[in-house]
């Protein structure tokens, strides 16, 4: 058994226009020592997806169908106290934006031993002790000076590496980092994820990255979810996605990408994807990414909802027309 | 576009059309109660000269903070240089009058980052097109209103929707109405901050396509700021690397991100992550290379 099995899971949100099916049945595992990492462009439902899964989804969104099963339960009907024992404990969290996510009015040193005092019954010294390790193990110069110092002393790397440090402080199972280098530099950047594949090697969880960023889930994931208007669309091994894509979306997604090195860069073109999403009250009724897509053609892709099918071992694609599975040109729209 | 552009003359590469030189700008930083007196200053731009060439496109890259926007800014002197020398087009732009200023920023133009804070929301699509035309008094209500149909066309949206607000649209769809705005005085420079970072993939290719072919169609040459590297390679003839107020690196596209020379470039090329997990490795052992100039600030 997995870790973590997220079945079928559905997220909606009732507004006055309808109900926007913000997440719309995904399912995937996530092992111990894995890195799972979400991708997909604004709005895809990636968020949502582990919003549902640690309780936060506010509303009027609501889980409406699925689980999550992590340890045995369930984590989609677990009652708020049940749900705050876990959450910062067995599943730690980091979110994108490290300018709000620390309290301004509290020292480092306060919000990182409140976890620790919270989940693990410590006592202040262990718990200031524990904190000072955690600093020097995301490596923040001057641990034990720097603990009594307030988040706006630190750059945005560096309250970065705190959030990482209180995600990890009571050892969780779980890590989950929701686009969590998107507000800093690229040098800061690459510290920061070259931070995440030495943890990921050294405890013992899985993790989960969600980014929009295909050079970051690249650099860190080993298996990899692309999500498109609310579904997994292609789920694959990091090697085999990145090597043959087999959704349209992904494809598109991939060489849409600019480039930073190559040759003929300057005078070429970016293939572009035609369109945009789909509203999500009122979704393609078939195959949801049809409309933009260059090979739906004459055939029934606009009736028939494709299935995600496993296309080769651990390789899995909802698209009637994956790659290998295509002879010749594209027949929609250019 | 409006005086529509018929000679079909598109200007040749290889002529200087912007010339910057040694520009400063400093800010104070000020301290004390009712009577400020200044103690220091931030050098955001410190000694920077660059050229951009007619046609081209020169593209100027940093992190934040490292004064790329500053200096646009300063180019089109919607801020005061502290010292240096602005020329477009022969002509000194530091010491002109507001007059002439303003004559001149026909043909100097910006398209901003935040196609959600650019667009005035109370005025309509065509109205906003059209108020460059406006503002210097070209045509009348009639052809301005034209002109605009025939910009928002030429940029790929849909001018039936000429009386509709930004409100009503998404990013990239605002970001093109920002990009007919500035092509509406038929300028020969339009300085790019950020046009594409508030988008996403797919909606950012077809931004960069369309400067791309405007650049083609009107032999526009752009000043296109970015902190993403891959972006300003896919667009820059030329590059500057920006870093702490000055240009630590300056030359053709190819050659910068093929040997860059300065340390600070090469560490910024290796901390880009490239979509390809079989060299995970090799980067993270090429950023280690780099350790002491990737090295964060605390």
């Amino acid at each position: 058994m997995a870790l973590l099995e997220v079945r079928d899971l559905h997220t909606y949100f009732r507004t006055r226009a309808g109900e926007v099916k913000a997440v719309d049945g995904v399912s995937f595992d996530v092992e111990v020592g894995e890195m799972l990492g979400i991708v997909g462009e604004s709005g895809c439902g990636k968020s949502v997806t582990v919003l549902s899964l640690m309780g936060l989804v506010q509303p009027p969104g609501r889980v409406v169908q699925g689980s999550a099963f992590f340890q045995g339960r369930d984590l989609v009907k677990l009652k708020g106290r049940e749900m705050e024992d876990i959450r910062g404990h067995e599943i730690g969290m980091i979110f994108q934006d490290p300018m709000t996510s620390l309290n301004p009015t509290l020292t480092i040193g306060t919000q990182i031993t409140e976890t620790l005092r919270r989940h693990l019954d410590m006592n202040k010294k262990e718990a200031r002790k524990r904190a000072i390790e955690l600093l020097d193990e995301v490596h923040i110069p001057n641990a034990a000076k720097r603990l009594d110092d307030y988040p706006h002393r630190y750059s945005g790397g560096m309250r970065q590496r705190v959030m990482i440090a209180i995600a990890l402080a009571c050892n969780p199972k779980l890590l989950i980092a929701d686009e969590p280098t998107t507000a800093l530099d690229v040098t800061v950047q690459a510290g920061v994820l070259d931070l995440f594949h030495e943890l990921r090697t050294q405890h013992e969880m899985g993790v989960i990255i969600i980014t929009h960023d295909m050079g970051v889930v690249a650099e860190t994931a080993n298996d990899i979810v692309v999500m498109y208007a609310g579904q997994i669309v292609e789920h694959a091994t990091a090697l085999d996605l990145f090597d043959r894509p087999e959704h349209p979306y992904t494809e598109a997604l991939l060489s849409a990408l600019p480039q930073v090195e190559g040759e003929g860069i300057r005078e070429g073109r970016l293939l572009s994807i035609p369109g945009r999403p789909p509203d999500l009250i009122d979704p393609p009724p078939a195959c949801r990414f049809a409309p933009r897509c260059l090979y739906a053609g004459q055939d029934d892709c606009a009736v028939v909802p494709p299935e995600l099918r496993e296309i080769r071992p651990d390789h899995w694609v909802r698209s009637a027309h994956p790659a290998s599975e295509r002879a010749g040109e594209p027949v929609g729209v250019t | 576009m409006s005086e529509a552009r018929t000679d079909g003359a598109k200007p040749t590469t290889g002529d200087a059309l912007l010339t910057v030189r040694d520009l400063k700008k400093y800010f104070p930083v000020k301290e004390g109660f009712l009577i400020d007196r200044t103690v220091d200053h931030v050098r955001a731009v410190d000694d920077v000269s660059f050229e951009v060439r007619a046609g081209e496109t020169l593209g100027l890259v940093g992190e934040s903070g490292s004064g790329k926007t500053t200096t646009g800014f300063c180019v089109l002197q919607l801020l005061k240089p502290t010292a240096g020398s602005v020329q477009f087009d022969g002509r000194e732009l530091t010491t002109m009058s507001r007059r002439d200023l303003r004559e001149i920023r026909r043909e100097m133009q910006i398209v901003f980052q935040d196609p959600y804070a650019s667009l005035n929301p109370r005025m309509t699509v065509g109205d906003i097109v059209a108020e460059p035309l406006v503002i210097h008094g070209v045509g009348n209500r009639r052809s301005r209103r034209r002109s605009a149909e025939q910009l928002l066309e030429v940029v790929g949206f849909n001018p039936d929707f000429i009386n509709r607000y930004p409100h009503e649209f998404s990013g990239g769809q605002r970001q093109r109405i920002g990009i007919a705005r500035a092509l509406a005085l038929n300028p020969r420079l339009i300085v790019c901050d950020e046009p594409v970072s508030a988008l996403d993939v797919s909606i950012q290719a077809q931004i960069l396509n369309l400067l791309k072919d405007l650049q083609n169609e009107f032999g526009l040459a752009y000043l296109f700021i970015a902190h993403d590297l891959a972006v300003v390679r896919t667009m820059s003839d030329r590059i500057a690397v920006m870093n702490t107020g000055k240009i630590v690196e300056y030359g053709p596209a190819e050659d910068v991100y093929a040997h860059p020379k300065d340390p600070y470039s090469q560490a910024l090329l290796a901390a880009v992550p490239i979509p390809d997990p079989r060299r995970m490795r090799e980067r993270r052992a090429e950023r280690r290379k780099h350790k002491d100039v990737l090295a964060e600030p605390v």
